[in-house]
Order: structure tokens, then sequence, then C-alpha cells
């Protein structure tokens, strides 16, 4: 016991066999984790798997059934009123006044902190200049959100608590706001985020907790985890159909070529094989054929570690995580045509389930 | 002290930039009182109907403000998630309730002084000077009783009901009260069985104690009393009962 209290008053953050229930359902099974200052932490799962429940029982809004949480040494529930002036929260539904414009909540949320942050600063940071008087309910929705990631710094917290900080941003406001979740890093804030995209939890976490079904399926670093794929593969599409054989023997070494959909193939190299000199034969066989490359990616993915990971569990092909940026999953980007791959990769891990 | 009153700022500025509730507050008071004192359709009972109206439409004014507008808006932060929001954030809720109920304590006064400004204007003189300052005195503490009353009704409504049933209801619940509470007709011209129920309803109490006590000669009933008082208790333990902040 004796170690757990040191674990806990060292974690900014933690959670120790959380169970959140409502009624007879549960919405988080005895789900531990911790997150350090300087730390940012991805909560990792598609809708439904027990994300918001978990977050916003670290926040003290849900009743825990079991289990215990702290954050900063604190017990959320019952010691709610030390815990608020030193976190920052941003929920999913923003609960922003409709009636008033970001300057307005803006300075209205700085009164409530000692020492808060400049409210016409933090305004310039999340780019909301231009629309400071616009009443909220016109702001477009990715100028809520950062609207939203403001209100939650301006009492310059020690704990950011982002549930689903970039749902409904366009990609512009996508960089703004991970360049800024980034910067709290460099300052020493621990932050916890939850996502349904996998592109999201590899940019930003140091850590990635992935959940489903209310349970932590898998925890680590995005190479940790991407580690635990065993087969590093080479993809890429061309818009020809490709001699399959005659492939292979141009990359020699035994390396396996396979169809892996129309117009897209995989390399499996033997193990020990440089990546770089896969490409360069096969840059090289394309253009001898005058072939283009319009997608070529290397390396583990969480995408795959993610899949592999969660295959065997509740995995409805419906529920998988969205794929928005395919490229960006990617360990190792080189280049793509920003084609999405979301649809062929639904239909791999239907294919992983069924094995 | 610095949160409360930017808190009490911002609760003013919505309820003065929200159009509906300043027709609610401010338009249908100063509206019925100018309409009815110069047509004199209502069976009012005094010989000029402004004696009547007067008091009745400020007791309408602080049922306006504290039950309707306070429902509504409160209501539309809980649909929109604001309560959720602020219960994360070191406001906390008492200084929430506290910037509520000084914005409609803020509204009623400014609702007073233009219906006393228009009414006088209409010929309206309060009850004989002499006692002046009891018959002033008895009606401010009516008055409170009944926004604390209305306060919790629509503190009730507005923490268990969806924002737009809440709007529903909060509407049909004042012009009820409204054609019930003797604010406009007399209690003596509803029938009976129906003047009765209406006399052990807040909004009757409450119009009836502001005839007592702004009316000519007349007083405030230990009944009307009563019953605000029992209201006064009654709303917001309700409110605090089954309030859910999401």
């Amino acid at each position: 016991m004796e170690e757990t209290d040191a674990t806990e008053s060292q974690s900014a953050v933690s959670c120790n066999e959380l169970v959140v229930a409502y009624g007879a359902t549960t919405a988080v099974d005895r789900l531990s984790f911790a997150a350090d200052r300087g730390q940012i932490v991805a909560l990792l799962g598609p809708n439904g798997a027990g994300k918001t429940s978990t977050i916003e029982a670290i926040e003290g809004y849900r009743q825990i059934r079991s289990g215990t949480v702290r954050v900063l040494g604190l017990d959320p529930e019952g010691q709610h009123a030390d815990l608020v002036p030193r976190i920052g929260v941003m929920l999913q539904q923003d609960g922003v006044y409709p009636l008033l414009g970001p300057a307005q909540v803006l300075r209205l949320f700085a009164s409530y902190y000692p020492g808060a942050e400049d409210p016409d600063a933090l305004l310039d940071l999340v780019g909301l200049t231009a629309v400071r008087a616009t009443p909220w309910r016109r702001l477009s929705g990715g100028e809520r959100r950062r609207l939203s990631l403001a209100l939650a710094l301006v009492g310059r917290p020690e704990v950011a608590f982002l549930d689903e900080p970039t749902s409904g941003v366009d990609p512009e406001g996508r960089v703004l706001i991970r360049a800024i979740v980034d910067d709290l890093r460099q300052r020493g804030l621990c932050v916890v985020l939850s996502t349904h995209e996998l592109a999201e939890a590899e940019r930003l976490a140091d850590q990635v907790v992935i959940v489903d079904g209310g349970r932590k399926l898998a925890e680590g670093s995005p190479a940790e985890l991407r580690a635990r794929t065993a087969e590093g593969s080479i993809r890429f599409s061309t818009d020809a159909d490709l001699d399959l054989d005659a492939l292979a023997v141009a990359l020699g070494n035994g390396t396996i070529v396979e169809r892996d959909g129309t117009g897209s193939y995989r390399l499996r190299p033997p193990q020990g094989t440089a990546t770089s000199a896969v490409v360069a034969v096969l840059a090289r066989w394309l253009a001898d054929r005058d072939l283009s490359l319009s997608e070529l990616r290397t390396g583990h993915s969480l995408e795959e570690a993610y899949l592999s990971i969660t295959a065997g569990h509740r995995q409805p092909v419906d529920q998988l995580p969205q794929t928005t940026e395919p490229g960006e999953a990617s360990g190792a980007v080189t280049t793509r045509n920003g084609r999405s791959g979301g649809r062929r990769r639904r239909r791999r891990a239907v294919e992983r389930d069924g094995r | 002290m610095k949160p409360l009153l930017a808190q009490l700022r911002v609760e003013l500025t919505l309820l003065a930039i929200n159009g509906e509730t300043v027709l609610l507050t401010v338009g249908i008071p100063v509206i019925f009182l100018l309409f009815f004192s110069s047509v004199h359709v209502l069976p009012t009972g005094t010989r000029h109907p402004v004696d009547f109206l007067v008091p009745g439409i400020m007791a309408l004014a602080v049922m306006a403000t504290a039950m309707t507008a306070l429902s509504i808006g409160t209501g539309f932060e809980r649909g929109y998630g604001v309560l959720k929001r602020l219960g994360s954030t070191p406001l906390g809720r008492p200084r929430l309730l506290a910037a509520k109920i000084v914005s409609v304590v803020v509204v009623e006064l400014v609702q007073a002084g233009i219906l006393v400004g228009v009414g006088y204007g209409l010929g309206w003189r309060p009850g004989a000077l002499a006692g002046t300052g009891v018959r002033v005195a008895a009606a401010v503490a009516v008055m409170v009783l009944g926004t604390v009353a209305f306060g919790g009704i629509g503190l009730t409504l507005a923490g268990t009901l969806e924002p737009l049933v809440n709007l529903a209801v909060a509407n049909g619940l004042f012009v009820v009260l409204l054609l019930l509470g003797g604010m406009l007709v007399p209690l003596s011209k509803l029938p009976s069985w129906l003047a009765e129920l209406s006399k052990v309803l807040p909004a009757a109490a409450l119009a009836g104690s502001l005839h007592g006590s702004l009316g000519n000669g007349a007083s405030v009933t230990a009944q009307d009393w009563t019953v605000l008082v029992v209201w006064a208790v009654a709303g917001p333990l309700a409110a605090a009962a089954t309030f859910r902040w999401e």
C-alpha cells in the first residue's frame, strides 16, 4: 500500500481499478493508468469505449462505483473545491453561453481564477481575435473548440483534461490545437486527452492507453505499441496492375509481394532487410516501367498495432476508429496521394478478426 | 468577490440582450398597464382601473422575472452544458446562485421603477399617506417572499425538464397564473371554486398582498402571508431536491 501511495503522490493523475457504471451498464471496467507532469496521455478508442466516462470521473463529474482516482493528490469528488482552481477542462459539449462572444466568456472565466492568463493574449493564441465579439452560436465548430481550449487554459492549470479536443475541427485548426497542446508539455502541464483518432494519439501523446468496452487493452508509448506488430511492411499504391512475380524477382532477397486492394500492394521483406534499399529497388522498378507511385508507407504504424491489439476483442467494423488522416498515422511517411484508405483498412480488420 | 461581480454582470447582460426576456419582463407588464388603464374592459372593481392594475401588474412582473425568465434562462444554460462547464471552475454553486438572485432583484427594481413611474403618469395614487412607511415595507417584504417562491418554482422546472419543454411550461404557467392570480381580474370575478383554488397559489397571494399593501385602505391578510411563506419555503426546497445540473 505504501508503494501505491508514493506512486499516487508522484503522478499528477492516477486512476486505479476505476469502475464507472450507469445502472446495470458498466461504462468503465477496472481501468488503471497514471499521468505525470510534463506528460501527455491519450485515451484512444472507438466511440462508446468509455473514454468520456473515464475523463469525467477523473474530473469529479461522475460518481465512481469502485477504485480510486487522484488528481494532484486530491479526490476529485470529495475535494472538488480544492481541485478545480488547479485543473482545466475541455468537455465534449463546449458548455458556453450561446449569446456571448469569445472575449466576454474568456474575461468571465478569467475572473474565476486568481492569476489568470490575459484573455486577449489567449484569444490571440487560439486565433479567435477576429471573432472576439461574435456570439458563440455563430462560431464554427472549430472556433468553438478553440474557445473551449482557451477556457481550459485561462486559469493556468496544472492538469488539463481535453475530451476530443479536435473533433469537428478543420485541418488548419487541428494543427493549431495540437501545437498548443504540445506546448503545454514543455510548460510542465499534465495533459489527459481522449480521441478516437489514431493520428492524434500518435502525434501528441507520450503515452497511449487503448480502451474499448470500458477496459484497457494496451498501454505504452506510440513506439512501444507500434513495436508490438512484428512485421515491418511497405505499402504502396500505383495506377497500374502489377505483375507480382516479376516484382518479387526484381526485389529478390525473398521479399513477399501481395496485392492489398485495387492498385495497392504490400511488400514484406525478410527480417533485417533495410527498408530504404527495398524502396530504392521498388522506385527504380516502377520508374523503368513508367508507373506512378501514388502512395508509399513504410514501417510499423500505430494503426496496425491498434488493429492487432483490438483484434479478438469486441470489434464491429463500424466501430473502428476513424482514420481521417491515414497517411499521418504511419510511422514513416514519404508520399501519399490523399486518397483515404479507410475502407480498405476496415476490410483488412475484418479479415484479421476472421482469423 | 471578483468572480461574483463578473458573473452578475454576465447574468444581467444575458437578461438585457435577450429580446424575449426584455419583452416578458418589461414589455408585457408595461403594455398591459397602459392598455388596460386606458381601455376599461376589465372588471377591476376600482373607480380607476389603474389603482387595481399597478399592484396586480407589479405581482405579474415579479412572476415574469423570478419564475419565467429565470427558468427559461437557466433551463437553456443547463441544456447547452453551461452549468456543467461551470461545475469544473472555482465559481461554485453558491456564487452562481447569488449572481442569479441579485440579477433577478436588479431587474425587479427596474421593473418597479418603470411601473410606478408609468402608474403615476396614468393617475395612480397609492394608499393614504398615513402609514406609508409600513405599507411600503410590507410591499417590499411580500415581493421578496414572492421572488423566493417563484424563483424556487422556476429553478425546479429548469432543473428537471428538457429546455424546450421547460420553455413551454414556464410560459404556460405564466399565462395561467396571470389569469388566476388576481393580477388583471379580481379573484371575486372568478367562479368560487376556482377562486378558492387560486388563493393557495403563490400568484394570487402575491397579487393580493400587493393590493393589500399598496391599495386604498386595505391590508395584507394573514392567509396571503401564510401562503406566500409556505411557497417561499417549498419552492427553493423543491429546487434544491430535484435540480439536475446536466
